[in-house]
């Protein structure tokens, strides 16, 4: 095994992806448009890997995105038109930020709602405690009461 | 040998279950006090067995013995003996192994520090513990059998996965598997509590520290695992909203809303069925996040062990278990009749508010991580839902529990006044804005996030100061800080934890907003400015660790003249396993990282470096490091500490709270 070490190494330098995700080569020189692909990418998923943005990935794919937006920006492009070319290209899975269109808004309303619903019951909860119920009604069993009397009677 | 022996321990330990499942459910059932003990006695050899058979595995790691299949998959001769260890569970075997050990360990301590437990609860909760061992044994001797042999054994291994090979990450499993494992006793008892037929203060106080166990392993858990992501993934993220951390998350949004709850049901007997579905819930979310993790149903940084008929089988059991409980609660919650009473504004009433909000929360993260599958499912969208959407969609719940948590928490039990609770938190709400205003005036031109979390966390952690000023009583100052030394340790738990709340949303605020970045190409001999500080790419050299090569950087982080920090940056390539690596050089200070990464060489023979300074990075772990040491503090508590002394005794009768 050992003497196949430097081969080995060769053969997975270059065969190994690059380790940065955003390199120097890529970086637009106006630093405003720059910002504009920075905050563009954060939602837009490197479609190869696990739950990366194209930002933090080292993938190929990635940089032909960042690439590409950067390209749509220099063109021109507003933000909601650079996002929506990418989209026509590569499908809504690339979006890290799902949009509400559709049934997608179950996504977005479910927190709200649940938090509505559940908000609901808690106050008739809460309005319940307030009134009802008798606090003198302890039940204990039969045992438990014998065992009570033992306690007491110690 | 000795590995068969291990795998018939196994085999053992499955027919154990069976006994522990059945014997004490009858014996409770029909009042057999012999039949109830088996459970006590189950539950101890069970947790002989599993100690022998994971010891086993260890010795085939350890020895690196390539007969065993599982061996030979996840370790390497070279590897250093932490990661051999290590290497046990850092695979789907061999984690499931370490699941069911730890299950064993919970189930034999509720059988030694449950002896003053009523009989039948007690062999009805190892009961309902034992069914669960049954569930994973069948599962791991069916499916995934750590013991099998190779028929022919090759020379060496292929390597641990090299991101494993790290010690925070060699510990991260163990304790998310304590966090996880650990809800299955407040699930246990929630069952056995329905089969009872009730549910009083004594459960509330038996329950509580189990779970307080659980929530603290698995507070340590989530922050190894996101320390982790820190450091070695390359770029200085530590929480991604990646289906995995979510899967550890979801059990502990419910484990702290568990935790809460509980009180009510044992300082006012209130909220009873709503604790049984938490503690069911629990469970439950710790069942799917096993689940996520080992089927690799939704595509993962973490899905490192995916096969579809294992998750069928995971998901057999979530589903029994949970269609069980869920059953049985839905029959018997409604004997759980409430009996205190309290007015709407009470600490009882702050506590269902933030069991709401921790309820819907914990909903929230888990409609966004299954949303993927179900659009896939129904409307054949394929989609993503990422760190965008939870960023939205998740944080405002955690401002508002910030936010009220400081009133909540000084609010007085049953029928509260505002008047004095307020007045007593307004230095607090001062100087908590002063301060958010004054990081305004001093950042320029940047988000608001950053003086809104720390006006935020500030407040939270303030508060907790006015907590335990209050808990003081009237009175001459001297003697207010007396009794505030003497407090019980419940308060005392309680202020550290909320503080740790505060120090990490100021922490995870400020990452926001006030992270640095910088990307460039660097000869050796340059240097740069990073938000003050001056760094110099010093060399770079090549050098060779134990199972890897590595290109390491030699970088300087100098302040004016003064170097204040030299680290070393390294790309790494793990042969065996054929993966790079990024470990990055990271200067910690207490309010700031300086991270440095080396990157690729350029054709010019220049070097790409990216570079961040990182604001309170380690507040954000010192946060939740707070937090798991307020919850040590509380389990320290006197009133656990009273049980246990009359156990000492030997005392038959129940504790009479």
């Amino acid at each position: 095994m050992k003497q196949h070490f430097p081969a080995l190494v060769l053969a997975i330098t270059l065969i190994a992806t690059p380790l940065l995700a955003v390199q120097p080569d890529e970086v637009l020189s106006d630093p405003a448009l720059e910002a504009r692909a920075r905050t563009l990418s954060k939602d837009l998923r490197c479609l190869v890997c696990r739950n990366e943005n194209i930002d933090d990935s080292n993938a190929d794919l990635a940089r032909d995105i960042r690439l590409l937006v950067r390209e749509r920006l220099v063109a021109g492009d507003s933000d909601a038109a650079a996002m929506a070319y990418i989209v026509d290209r590569y499908g809504e899975y690339v979006l890290l930020n799902p949009t509400s269109k559709g049934a997608n808004l179950i996504l977005w309303i479910a927190g709200p709602a649940m938090l509505l619903l559940g908000g609901g019951v808690a106050v008739a909860y809460i309005r319940k405690r307030r009134g009802a119920g008798d606090p003198a009604a302890s039940e204990l069993s039969e045992d438990e009461e014998k065992r009570l009397a033992e306690i007491l009677k110690q | 040998m000795i590995v068969e022996l291990g795998h018939f321990a196994l085999i053992l330990a499955l027919a154990v279950a069976l006994i522990q499942t059945i014997m004490p459910l009858i014996g409770a059932h029909k009042r057999w006090t012999g039949w109830m003990a088996v459970g006590g006695a189950a539950a101890g050899v069970q947790l002989l067995l599993l100690c022998f058979s994971f010891a086993a595995l260890t010795y085939a790691f350890v020895i690196s013995d390539f007969s065993v299949a599982l061996v030979v998959n996840n370790s390497h001769t070279l590897k250093p003996m932490l990661y051999k260890v290590s290497g046990v569970w850092g695979n789907h075997e061999g984690s499931l192994l370490l699941w069911s050990l730890i299950l064993a360990v919970f189930g034999a301590s509720v059988a030694f520090f449950g002896t003053n437990l009523p009989p039948t609860l007690r062999a009805r909760v190892l009961a309902v513990q034992g069914s669960i061992g049954l569930a994973f044994l069948a599962f791991m001797l069916f499916t995934s059998n750590p013991f099998l042999r190779m028929a022919v054994p090759p020379f060496n291994g292929h390597d641990l996965n090299p991101l494993l090979q790290d010690p925070g990450l060699a510990f991260h499993p163990p304790f998310l598997y304590l966090g996880y494992v650990g809800m299955s006793v407040a699930f246990s008892f929630a069952v056995a509590a329905l089969i009872e037929g009730r549910v009083d203060a004594a459960w509330g106080r038996w329950v509580r520290p189990w779970t307080l166990a659980a929530w603290i392993c698995l507070t340590i858990g989530i922050a190894l695992g996101s320390w982790w992501a820190y450091y070695e993934l390359g770029w200085g993220g530590f929480w991604f909203w990646d289906p995995v951390e979510n899967a550890s998350f979801m059990p502990w949004l419910i484990g702290a809303a568990l935790l809460h709850s509980a009180i009510v049901v044992e300082k006012r007997e209130a909220l009873k069925a709503w604790t049984i579905l938490l503690a069911i819930l629990a469970f439950g979310f710790s069942l799917i996040g096993t689940f996520i993790v080992r089927s690799g149903v939704i595509t993962s940084v973490h899905a490192f062990a995916n096969d579809p008929e294992r998750g069928v089988f995971i998901l057999l059991i979530l589903a029994i278990f949970m269609g069980g409980a869920l059953m049985l609660f839905a029959a018997r919650a409604g004997a759980m009749e409430a009996k205190g009473l309290f007015a709407p504004v009470s600490r009882e009433s702050a506590l269902v508010a933030n069991n709401l909000l921790l309820a819907v929360a914990c909903f929230v993260v888990f409609v966004g991580t299954i949303w993927p599958l179900v659009a896939e499912l129904l409307w054949d969208r394929k989609l993503s839902v990422g760190e965008p959407f939870f960023n939205a969609a998740f944080t405002p719940f955690m401002v508002v529990i910030a936010l009220l948590m400081p009133l909540g928490a000084i609010l007085s039990w049953k029928r509260a006044v505002l008047g004095r609770p307020m007045r007593a938190l307004i230095p607090a709400a001062a100087l908590a804005v002063a301060l958010g205003l004054l990081a305004y005036a001093m950042q320029t031109g940047r988000s608001a996030l950053g003086p809104i979390g720390l006006a935020l966390g500030a407040w939270v952690v303030f508060g907790a100061g006015v907590d335990l000023w209050l808990r003081a009583g009237r009175g001459p100052i001297g003697q207010r800080f007396g009794r505030i030394l003497r407090l019980p340790r419940a308060d005392w738990g309680k202020s550290t934890a909320h503080t740790g709340l505060g120090v990490t949303v100021f922490a995870v605020a400020a990452m926001h907003a006030w992270q640095v970045e910088d990307i460039r190409t660097m000869n050796v001999g340059d240097s740069f400015d990073l938000h003050g500080y001056n760094i110099t790419l010093a060399d770079v050299t090549k050098e060779t660790g134990p199972n890897y090569f590595s290109t390491m950087a030699t970088m300087t982080v100098a302040k004016g003249d003064k170097v204040v920090a030299t680290v070393y940056p390294e790309k790494r390539v793990y042969p065996v396993a054929g993966m790079p690596t990024t470990e990055a050089g990271i200067d910690y200070g207490f309010t700031r990282d300086v991270y440095l990464v080396i990157g690729d060489p350029q054709d010019d023979g220049s070097w790409a470096v990216r570079s961040y300074y990182k604001p309170f990075a380690n507040w954000i772990w010192g946060g939740a490091l707070l937090m798991a040491i307020g919850g040590m503090i509380s389990l320290a508590d006197r009133r656990y500490r009273v049980a246990a002394g009359a156990r000492a005794r030997n005392i038959k009768a129940v504790p009479a709270e």
